[in-house]
Order: structure tokens, then C-alpha cells, then sequence
């Protein structure tokens, strides 16, 4: 996994509530046996006048002038602000992958869903929650100020604005950890493989229904 | 000390080890899979020159891309139209045979939608930990197991591993009480649920169901509830173990058997929460309060009684759930203020992994039988979640209702609740659906879905616009 130390880049907005993991990649794209290529699909039926097709020419395709990301402004954008229950719904890791492979590589919100929360860190994407005022000030000095640019420094946990002003976010150790350093969690978790072992042959003895029913 | 609560005691049971940092290692005893979220997990584990730490915890199926229409189907995998789609049940198929995973075919009796077949064979029962690669793994929560969704790099975690880094969620009751009018059904008390806490409104809990409602349901019930814990924003739903359960469980082919059987019965019995166990939040309903549900937005918190009007967004004081509001009424075509019973339908689905068993059939069958689709409905699939609830539902003779009715009688998959197959919907078509997502363009690009119970569904379906099913003699009893 690629590592996330600090980053500075462009913000751009998604701004309504409840953005769904089908909002962030349709699921006819899912269709792929692969982790990579779903940039260009990424908000596809809120980017795109048309209905996308996976295997199809994107640049061709009619862009809704109305949509941000669209916007010249907004164009190399690379953090993502957004409101509440971003990510909801569907499990797929599509979303941060498409997300990621679109250019993100940090996204803002009042609040996470919990799948979508946890894949991202899998994959060197950080979302960041912090509190609704503190995201609607950042939305309000990104639509006043062209250029808007966020600094983040995972290390000392700090979104800083381009004024200097900073503002503290939460993360959990374990997984500021896995993404400082870009690590392979099944091999940190490997490293226990005796204590996984030690437990599965107490589990066989209490209850041996859980254990080679399927064959 | 406090009691546990049904989930502190799934936690407790497959403890491996807690860090430091506040994460734990979790043992997962059963892991599902399907086509569309393996294929990177499978390719990740190749890369990496490992196999999965236990292949007996496997089994696989696919679901999502399989075709429902019985020509196309009867080819099996070669006969999939869509390349794509071809490709990953192959690609399915090949990496079950390279990493000696036990598989139900497309065509194989076993084969269905993940969550409906786990439960059916056995292969999900009470007291384990589930997951899947599907955010409706939650349904398996229903037997009293921890079960939730995990997105793909967990699924290469878990095969490798056996286990998941987690961190402990919170508890929370969702308790119901009394007693289900007629025709009111688990599907239409799960919408009423969402509706009063929201779609975040799970966020970061494990949801416990309770109630002499929830007890009072089958476990094809319980399992809809369960299923749309994650439409409330918690990953895992759950219901304590009891007669119902066990009733259920035994016999089935992956159960365990004679004195094993015994001893499984002995240590389900402590799962349920204890009377003194605290949980962080507690949310109460009535049951009598329930009426039949209709979904008018586009996320699943927005639904309303069947009786309603459609909300108006003036009337919203929140700026931010003003503009959700105004948003979805223009993306569903509706007027504030206009009767949901004025909805008029293009097409109706009753499938999905949350109301596609033979009791949600049953319910659908009772109010077609003996009437006609209404002509202004162009579609209306019935897609049985299962290879063995379609046997059941054809040994009940219930295909012959709904093909009597002009339903459309198919072959088990996801089909149109995510538009994946070939069923979906035209631009600007609604439709009544027994899925669990009304998300824009969630059963196809432009698609305005209602989300009701089967019951409701057909009834819909027969009068062409949404009626409440109560009103429609011999509607009967429904699940």
C-alpha cells in the first residue's frame, strides 16, 4: 500500500449529504477483476450527461457543465470535502479506488460510513472527519478562494489551511501507523499467526460444529 | 459488574488477541463469497505466493452478475450475453478450482444470493462471526451471529489470516414491542426503523434487535431486518437466539448433527443479551404504530406510511435535509404533497437478498393470486433468492400464481435490486421494489425506486399505482 505522509493539494467539493458508494462508482463498473482504471468513472452518473459503459471512451462522452469537478477551477483537485455519511451503503472498495485513482488522496467530512471508512486506509486514501461547523467554514472559504489549497500532515494529525491556521483531526493509532509507513496489514497480522493458531485449536475443542462442516 | 450484551459475548467469544493501540484481532469463522468482490482479493493472495488459511471457512457463489432469464441461464457461465459480466463468474469459477474453494455453481442447486444461501444450508449459524465481501452480510446477524460486510482488501485479509483488525463497536437496542397488525410486515418494520434514526443513524453500533415484535417474527423476518441494519448505518444487525432459531438451524445440511447438535444447543442458548447488560443507545417503537411503508426518496430513511402524503421540503427546518429533500423529490419525479397512493409504477421487483425467501414469495403469491397485473406495468419480476426456494416455491405451485398474474417468474440472483444482470430500469421509470437501496440510479441509470414489502410490492403491482395491501381482500397474512 502506498504510504500517506503529508499532502498539500487543491480541494474541490461534493456537497450533499448522504453521498452513496453507487453515487461514487455505478455499479456496472464493478464488473472489473481489477483494483485500478475507475478514475475516470468516478461520480459518473453526476459527471457524465450520459450512461457510462465500462470498456468505453470517456473523453468523448458529454460533461455535465454543472458538475464541480468539472469546473476548470477544480481541475488536479486531490482533496475532497464533502457533508455527512459520505460513503454509505455498499461495501464495494471500488469507491476509494476510483476516488484514489481519480487523484484523491484525502477527502473531509462531518462523518463516515464504517465500511467505507475502513477501506479507505487499505488503500492510502485518508478520510478525515471533523466537526459539521469546521467543514462548513472550509466549504465557505473554498467557494470565496479559487486556488484553495489544503495542507495535511498526518504525522502531527493537523488539516492546515492556506492563512497558516491548523485544525486538529482524530485517527486511530493503528491505522496512522499502517498508512505513515504504506503497510501490509495481513503481513503485521501474520506475525501472530501462533496466537490465531493457539485460539483456533481452543475453539475446535469448545465447539467442533465450526470446523470442517463444509468440504 | 454489568451484564454482556448479545454482541460483547460474539466479541468475547472470538477474541484472538487485544493490542495496544485498541485494535483486536478478530477470528472469523465463516466467510462468504461471491464474483464481484473477490477477484482482487484471490489476485492479491497469488501475488503474494499465499493460500487461504482456511478453506473449509469458504464458500462461494455467484450472484450478482448471473443472469435471471431462463434462456440465457440455462447455458450456464458460457451462456452469460454480457462479456464482462462472463468474465468474472469465470474468473469466479477459476479461482475456486485454483484455491480448492467450495463453490455452488450457477446452475447447481446450491447456488443463490450469498446471504440467502449461507443461512439455508447451514453454513451461517448462530454464534459465529461472518463476513462477506457485501455490506448485507448483516442479514446472517439474524441467526445471533456477528455478521457484517468487509470490502475487498479485507477479503484478501481474512482468507490469508483467518482474522480481522477491529475495533470494538458500540451497542445499541433497537427494541419493538407489541403486536404486528395484518399485513404489516418485517420489511415494512426495518423501513420504520430507519425512518425514525436515519441512514447514519447506526453509525459505529452493532444493532441488537429486541422486542416481543422481533421475537415474534420468522426468522425469513428477522433476517430482513437484520439485513438493512446497514441502510441504518451499523455493519452488523443481530437477534438473540431462541426457540425460533434452533427450530431453523437443525436439520440443515451444514448443522451440526446428534450429540454435536446437543452440544451446539447448549452453548447457543447464552447468546442473547443479559437482563442487566447496558447498551449505549436504546431506540423503542410500537408495533401496533407500524403501517405498510413506501420509500419516496432517494435513501432509505426517507419513507413514509402508506396513508402519507409526500413530505414537503418547506416544511424542513434543517437547511441541509431541505435541500436532500428537494433534491430527491426532483430526482423521483414527485410533487411535495401528492399521495404516496397516487405513485404510479412502471415496473415492480420482488427479489433481493432481503426479501427473495419462500415466506416473501408466500406473501407476494397470496395477494396475486387470482388477479392481473395492471396493463400500465410493464414488468414485473419475481426473482426467488435461491435455487432451493425456487424448487419450493414451484412445489407450492406459487410460480403458477405469479405467471397466472403476468409476473415473470426467474432464476435465483441479485437481478435487479443493483441492476448488475440484465434487469434494470428505463430512465424515469419507478418502481416498486423489495431491495434495500432507492439510491439514484441503483436498479439502473435514472431509475426511481420505492422500496415496500413484497406484499406491498404486488399489490402495486396489480393496481398499478401503490394501494395499501391491507385493502386488498384475501391479501391474507403476510410475512
Amino acid at each position: 500500500m502506498k504510504a500517506f505522509t503529508q499532502h498539500k493539494g487543491l480541494a474541490a467539493p461534493m456537497d450533499r449529504a448522504n453521498v452513496d458508494t453507487d453515487l461514487i462508482i455505478p455499479k456496472q463498473f464493478l464488473k472489473s477483476i481489477k483494483r485500478t482504471g475507475f478514475g475516470p468513472n468516478l461520480f459518473d452518473e453526476l459527471r457524465y450527461l450520459d450512461e457510462g459503459q465500462p470498456g468505453q471512451d470517456n473523453s468523448a462522452r458529454p460533461l455535465n457543465p454543472e458538475f464541480p469537478l468539472n469546473f476548470p477551477r477544480y481541475n488536479g483537485a486531490s482533496v475532497l470535502l464533502a457533508r455527512d455519511n459520505f460513503g454509505c451503503g455498499s461495501s464495494r472498495e471500488h469507491a476509494p479506488w476510483a476516488l484514489d485513482d481519480y487523484g484523491f488522496r484525502a477527502v473531509i467530512a462531518p462523518s463516515f460510513a464504517d465500511i467505507f471508512y475502513n477501506n479507505c486506509f487499505k488503500n492510502g486514501l485518508l478520510p478525515i472527519a471533523l466537526d459539521e461547523q469546521v467543514v462548513d467554514q472550509l466549504f465557505e472559504e473554498m467557494y470565496a478562494q479559487e486556488g484553495y489549497e489544503l495542507t495535511i500532515d498526518l504525522e502531527k494529525q493537523q488539516v492546515i489551511k492556506p492563512n497558516g491556521e491548523t485544525i486538529d483531526f482524530e485517527v486511530d493509532e493503528f491505522r496512522k501507523h499502517c498508512l505513515l509507513n504504506g503497510l501490509d496489514d495481513i503481513g503485521l497480522t501474520l506475525e501472530d499467526a501462533d496466537a490465531i493458531r493457539a485460539y483456533e485449536a481452543r475453539r475446535r475443542e469448545q465447539a467442533p460444529w465450526l470446523f470442517d462442516s463444509v468440504k | 459488574m454489568a451484564g454482556q450484551t448479545l454482541y460483547d459475548k460474539l466479541w468475547q467469544d472470538h477474541l484472538v488477541k487485544s493490542r495496544e493501540d485498541g485494535t483486536a484481532l478478530i477470528y472469523i469463522d465463516r466467510h462468504l463469497i461471491h464474483e464481484v468482490t473477490s477477484p482482487q482479493a484471490f489476485e492479491g493472495l497469488r501475488l503474494a505466493g499465499r493460500k487461504p488459511w482456511r478453506r473449509d471457512s469458504l464458500v462461494a457463489t455467484p450472484d450478482h452478475n448471473v443472469p435471471s432469464e431462463t434462456a440465457e441461464r440455462a447455458a450456464g457461465v458460457a451462456g452469460i450475453r454480457d462479456e464482462i459480466s462472463r468474465i468474472q463468474v469465470q474468473t469466479l469459477d477459476e479461482n475456486c478450482k485454483s484455491f480448492d474453494v467450495v463453490q455452488f455453481g450457477i446452475n447447481e442447486p446450491g447456488q443463490g444470493i450469498v446471504h440467502v444461501i449461507g443461512p439455508e444450508t447451514g453454513a451461517t449459524m448462530p454464534g459465529m462471526t461472518v463476513v462477506c465481501g457485501d455490506s448485507h452480510t448483516s442479514t446472517h446477524g439474524a441467526l445471533g451471529a456477528l455478521a457484517h460486510g468487509i470490502g475487498t482488501s479485507e477479503v484478501e485479509h481474512v482468507m490469508a489470516t483467518q482474522c480481522l483488525i477491529q475495533k470494538k463497536m458500540k451497542n445499541m437496542l433497537v427494541r419493538v414491542d407489541g403486536e404486528l397488525g395484518p399485513g404489516v410486515t418485517a420489511k415494512d418494520v426495518v423501513l420504520a426503523i430507519i425512518g425514525k434514526i436515519g441512514t447514519a443513524g447506526g453509525t459505529g453500533y452493532a444493532i441488537e434487535f429486541g422486542g416481543s415484535a422481533i421475537r415474534g417474527l420468522s426468522m425469513e423476518g428477522r433476517m430482513t431486518i437484520c439485513n438493512m441494519a446497514i441502510e441504518a448505518g451499523a455493519r452488523a444487525g443481530m437477534v438473540a437466539v431462541d426457540q425460533v432459531t434452533l427450530d431453523y438451524v437443525k436439520d440443515k445440511p451444514y448443522a451440526p448433527k446428534g450429540s454435536q447438535w446437543d452440544a451446539a444447543v447448549e452453548n447457543w442458548s447464552r447468546l442473547h443479551s443479559d437482563d442487566d447488560a447496558v447498551f449505549d443507545a436504546v431506540v423503542e417503537l410500537r408495533a401496533e404504530e407500524i403501517e405498510p411503508q413506501v420509500s419516496w426518496g432517494t435513501s432509505p430513511e426517507m419513507v413514509a406510511p402508506v396513508s402519507a402524503l409526500v413530505p414537503d421540503p418547506a416544511k424542513e427546518a434543517d437547511a441541509g435535509k431541505r435541500t436532500g429533500v428537494e433534491r430527491a423529490l426532483e430526482y423521483m419525479g414527485l410533487d411535495a404533497g401528492q399521495k404516496i397512493t397516487d405513485i404510479k409504477l412502471d415496473r415492480v421487483f420482488i427479489g433481493s437478498c432481503t426479501n427473495s425467501r419462500i415466506e416473501d414469495l408466500r406473501a407476494a403469491a397470496a395477494v396475486a393470486k387470482g388477479r392481473r397485473k395492471a396493463d400500465s406495468v410493464k414488468q414485473v419480476l419475481v426473482v426467488p433468492g435461491s435455487q432451493s426456494v425456487k424448487a419450493q416455491a414451484e412445489k407450492e405451485g406459487l410460480h403458477s400464481v405469479f405467471i397466472d398474474a403476468g409476473f415473470e417468474w426467474r432464476e435465483p440472483s441479485c437481478s435487479m435490486c443493483l441492476a448488475m444482470n440484465a434487469d434494470k430500469l428505463g430512465a424515469g421509470e419507478h418502481c416498486a421494489s423489495t431491495s434495500n437501496r432507492n439510491f439514484e440510479g441503483r436498479q439502473g441509470y435514472g431509475g426511481r425506486t420505492h422500496l415496500v414489502s413484497p406484499g406491498m410490492a404486488a399489490a402495486a403491482a396489480i393496481a398499478g399505482n401503490f394501494v395499501d395491501v391491507r385493502e386488498m381482500a384475501d391479501a391474507g397474512e403476510s410475512a
